[in-house]
């Protein structure tokens, strides 16, 4: 059975459709893996061995009838920060440590009835940081060298993808959160258009930046899980009333005659010399297969990380207000209301949570408001102007997905700026709304780095189809680690 | 410099207890985010609409009809501290 671990999801998918092998012995497969790694890794808040049996077990009986979508015989791990109907969901964080939501995600629901799920991924607490480490459930190792950080704030599906704890894996995106793990973990990443996916039962960090995006071993499998999940859904007002095209039809069509554009802002000193060659060498690769490459320019690109780090505090200072020990999570009793919110406050959050409430409350009180939030939603306009000059000359634009490759547990925990580094190439796609892949490109210091690939909105059949290409191009073969 | 002082201004708006550790490392941590954020507000941008969505939606509704709600006994499930079927709070001050 050891050989399923190395088939890519629509491998496995395959398999089972072929009648090789049923749900429930992948399940078997995901959940004894679990077993065997994740003492070591930690991707996971809560495995879910029994769940993933059970509803295996069902969608094996379905499978006789007929009407069983591709994907969802495929056992997958979800993000601790979507709502999964009766399996806690703490978002990494001690003040949802009991909290047990009432329904499913709409992407999920949209994955299927019964989702094979084998775990709840662990993630920075409400998704806010680039390692994995701010979880209050402890953090997670890369699978490629445990002594580093497997990025974030996926970085618990993203390590579970890279590991073979199930085949494939939902993480979120706000400001990179999918991209830069899946990067570090040399495995995909795929933040799709901005309300492409439902964020309903999504716990909002930016609402108008969180992305719910597939974490995959490959380009097809990225293709197939946004199939699964995508799609309009009026319980969340922001998600967009678009066709869903078909992905993985046209995916393989090549590259020859697409525009690519590199992006030069994102190509200097602040990037690693080993991350710019391995994204140089993926740029001549689609030159090769046809694309006609050239150099773009962002200018605006040098303020994103600016902007986004006031309007994702700003916003995630709102959306947190509702952990307020009334409804629902952590109460902490004391005489008197402001007291108790206090109290809890104080208990539940952690540190980097904390920051970034007293960050984005600064920028939005009075006096500060202009001169931080509204400055900076200007600059998101800036940045919006100049992707739409790029995709006039351009249809793809590249750039790497992260500075560095994955560095040491503790290297930036106490410097919360070198951290917020980590996301100088992935803020502008997320301030643009843009969809935005990263394709393991190579290796630097015998570590996995990310290419990204950017695409106007709604365009991800050609996002998908180039991604195609430059991973041939790239010819990186997964293999399940350690 | 963002002061002591502001720091609990500001914590006291977010309803956020912090400890006098917090609130003196805070201070010097927001001063170095904000320094560091300190560039966008070089650009001119006087004439630049700004942007709060990237799909530039607004006013998305729904028809406004009835539809059932969450049971009262499953709402109140996940509450830490219900009375007689409702969701209870300390003495508002």
């Amino acid at each position: 059975m050891d050989d399923l671990l190395n088939l890519t999801a629509h491998g496995l998918s395959e398999k089972i459709e072929a009648g090789e092998v049923s749900v429930y012995e992948a399940a078997e497969v995901a959940n004894a893996r679990v077993e065997e790694v994740d003492g070591d890794l930690n991707s996971f808040v809560t495995p879910t061995p029994e769940l993933a049996l059970e509803r295996a077990g069902r969608v094996d009986e379905r499978l006789r009838n007929g009407g069983v979508k591709p994907w969802e015989v495929v056992p997958i791990a979800v993000k601790d920060v979507l709502s999964t109907r009766g399996v806690r969901t703490t978002c990494g964080s001690k003040t949802l440590e009991d909290f047990t939501p009432l329904y499913d995600a709409s992407a999920l629901a949209n994955f299927g009835e019964e989702p094979v799920v084998v775990g709840k991924s662990n993630m920075d607490e409400f998704a806010m940081g680039s390692s994995t480490e701010n979880s209050a459930y402890g953090p997670t190792r890369n699978p490629w060298d445990l002594n580093r950080v497997p990025g974030g704030s996926s970085g618990g599906s993203a390590a579970a993808v890279a590991a073979g704890e199930g085949w494939w894996a939902l993480g979120t995106d706000t400001g990179g959160s999918v991209r830069q793990p899946a990067a570090l973990c040399g495995i995909v990443g795929l933040k799709p258009t901005y309300g492409r996916v439902s964020r309903y039962g999504l716990i909002s960090f930016g609402s108008s930046l969180d992305c719910i995006g597939p974490m995959t071993r490959d380009v097809k499998d990225s293709a197939l899980l946004l199939q699964a999940i995508a799609g309009h859904d009026p319980r969340d007002s922001t998600s967009a009333n678009v066709e869903v095209p078909d992905y993985v039809a046209g995916l393989e069509g090549g590259v020859e005659g697409l525009r690519v554009g590199v992006v030069t802002e994102l190509m200097d000193e602040r990037i690693d010399v080993g991350v710019r060659e391995v994204t140089s060498r993926v740029a001549r690769g689609l030159e090769a297969a046809g694309a006609e490459v050239g150099e773009v320019s962002l200018p605006h690109a040098y303020y994103a990380l600016e902007a986004y780090y006031i309007i994702a505090p700003a916003e995630v200072s709102s959306n947190l207000a509702r952990f307020d020990g009334v409804r629902y999570g952590l109460r902490v009793q004391a005489d008197g209301v402001h007291e108790m919110y206090r109290k809890t406050r104080e208990a539940g959050f952690g540190a980097e949570a904390k920051r970034r409430i007293m960050l984005g409350t600064y920028a939005l009180s009075s006096g500060y408001y202009d001169a931080y939030y509204a400055q900076a939603q200007k600059v998101r306009t800036k940045i919006i102007e100049d992707f739409r000059e790029a995709f006039s000359r351009y249809d793809v634009l590249v750039s790497p997905t992260s500075p560095s490759v994955a560095f040491e547990i503790g290297a930036k925990t106490d410097d919360p700026l070198a951290m917020y580094l980590q996301d100088i190439c992935a803020v502008p796609a997320s301030l643009a709304g843009v969809p935005a892949i990263s394709v393991p490109g190579g290796l630097s210091e015998g570590l996995p780095v990310g290419v990204q690939l950017m695409g106007d909105h709604f365009t991800e059949p050609m996002l998908l189809r180039a991604a195609h290409a430059a991973e041939t191009a790239a010819g990186f073969e997964f293999s399940p680690r350690p | 410099m963002i002061s002591e002082e502001q720091v609990r201004h500001v914590a006291s708006l977010a309803r956020l207890g912090l400890t006098e550790d917090e609130i003196r490392e805070m201070g010097g941590q927001l001063d170095a985010i904000l320094d560091s954020i300190e560039k966008i507000r070089q650009l001119d941008l006087a004439d630049t609409p700004p942007t709060a969505n990237p799909l530039n939606l607004s006013n998305v509704l729904r028809p406004d009809e009835p539809r059932p709600g969450l049971p009262r006994e499953e709402a109140l499930s996940q509450a830490p501290d219900p009375v007689d079927d409702l969701f209870a709070v300390p003495r508002i001050d």
